[in-house]
């Protein structure tokens, strides 16, 4: 209990706890899918006050995590031409690609920046008007329709030296992948609160009917964390599988409807691939065809290029919630934030590099054993 | 670059179109668009990710989950731009 007294609400958090060890008479599997509820769940110790039949694992929600190694290789290729300056988020810059990665490209001389909002690469553009901007946009549906909308009001403006690398993932259909797997171990979900603030969760209502999971949306705190962990672990003693929403400060059913038609109206579904997990039929959006002018794939011709994941990385094991990052035998060694051998050590919300950052300690001990 | 940031909008303009308005985190501040909340206004707190408002939260909630997102650490990495001064 020793993470307890750093709690703001240690009284309810402490409530919580019990009430989750009254009520759970036999081991239960939960996943939490998005990164920032791993990064929590991990800066409190979560897992480690819950009791031992409660397993939590954590799913594929990091956005970095999943970019595709080609997708990295694309960005590497276009950001190393003359005359380009490529945008993108921060965490971006450290992902290996096959042989480099974006940091190298700008410590070797190529014009590549980092911003926390697309809008900031669009202004950008409209200022640098002799060079070829390009955005390297990734994310789930939170970030979808913002990036999106740096492409409407491209196209509105007719802007000719904006274009987007875009990367983005569903959640929904990542879930109905993992639950389709013959060796899925999970039996709840943690929902994404803020891909759902956007959303809604109307989408997850089929995941129930299809596999009876139940499915829980919940926040960010460690107490929406621990009341989401009980709302999940009741309907399983009980045998219910439905949607419950804990977050209703942001989340609604319907979800924020000026996002959502932003996102129709720029990106379409397609088959994606996923780092370390593979294709999943449906899971991303591509830019659709009356926007290919602002598609930076088609505008530098890289919808060729393809690349082999390296083999040492068990991050496909990690981000379906098979396997935990200290079970890798590069953990904490050959693979830190500072040298990444995959992405989920990258990301702050990536699940290899929660766990450097809370609980390296635990594997120390373990080798000192 | 998932996390969202709730911050208290300072100003509302349009620019380009588009609804924006400086919003405060904390000590910082960054321009954030406003069209997905058209119900919000000046002095409202809203949630923002990657520059974008996404909802709209109650006071005591945003200052809640600015604390939280402070004391883990990563808000300043979420907040970095090498083109907006901090």
């Amino acid at each position: 209990m020793k993470y307890l007294d750093e709690y703001r609400d240690e009284r309810i958090a402490r409530g919580l706890v019990a009430e989750i060890a009254r009520r759970a008479t036999r081991p239960w599997v939960l996943m939490e899918i998005c990164g920032g509820q791993t990064h929590t769940l991990m800066r409190f110790g979560i897992d480690e006050l819950l009791p031992s039949g409660v397993e939590l694992v954590h799913g594929p929600g990091c956005p970095v995590c999943v970019t595709p190694l080609e997708t990295i290789d694309k960005a590497i290729e276009i950001a190393s031409r003359p005359g380009v300056t490529l945008i993108s988020y921060g965490d971006m810059l450290r992902v290996p690609g096959s042989n480099t990665d974006l940091f190298h490209v700008k410590a070797n001389g190529g014009d590549v920046r980092i911003v926390y909002a697309p809008t900031e690469a669009l202004k950008f553009a409209r200022a640098n008007p002799d060079r070829q901007v390009v955005f390297f946009a990734v994310g789930f549906e939170t970030t979808a329709p913002a990036n999106a909308m740096a492409v409407w009001q491209a196209k509105r403006e007719g802007l000719k030296n904006f274009s987007m690398l875009a990367s983005h993932v569903l959640v929904p259909p990542a879930m109905r992948a993992l639950l389709s797997s013959r060796r899925n171990r999970v039996q709840g979900f943690i929902g994404p609160g803020h891909v759902c603030t956007v959303m809604g969760y109307r989408e997850y209502e089929d995941l129930i009917r299809e596999f009876r999971v139940p499915i829980v949306v919940g926040g960010f705190e460690p107490v929406d964390l621990l009341e989401a962990i009980l709302m999940l672990v009741t309907q399983l003693e009980e045998g219910r599988a439905e949607v419950e929403n804990q977050y209703v400060r942001s989340v609604t059913y319907q979800g924020n409807l000026h996002a959502q038609k932003i996102l129709g109206e720029v990106f379409e579904v397609c088959d994606r691939k996923w780092r370390g997990i593979g294709g999943i039929p449906e899971s991303g959006l591509n830019i659709r065809a009356e926007y290919a002018d602002f598609d930076a794939d088609r505008i530098f011709g890289t919808q060729g290029v393809t690349a082999d994941e390296p083999a040492e990385c068990i991050s496909a094991e990690v981000l379906q919630g098979l396997k935990k990052p200290t079970d890798c035998s590069a953990f904490g060694t050959r693979c830190t934030p500072e040298n990444p051998l995959g992405a989920p050590m990258v990301s702050s919300e990536g699940a290899c590099a929660a766990y450097y950052q809370y609980r390296r300690h635990m594997v120390a001990a373990k080798g000192a054993h | 670059m998932c996390l969202a940031i709730p911050g208290k909008i300072l100003n509302s303009d349009v620019s380009n179109g588009v609804r924006v308005g400086r919003v405060q985190f904390g000590g910082i501040t960054r321009e954030a668009c406003l069209d997905f909340v058209p119900e919000a206004s000046v002095g409202d707190y809203v949630i923002v990710h990657v520059g974008f408002a996404i909802s709209v939260v109650d006071r005591e909630e945003a200052e809640r989950s600015y604390e939280l997102l402070q004391s883990m650490g990563v808000l300043e990495g979420e907040l970095k731009s090498d083109l907006e001064p901090s």
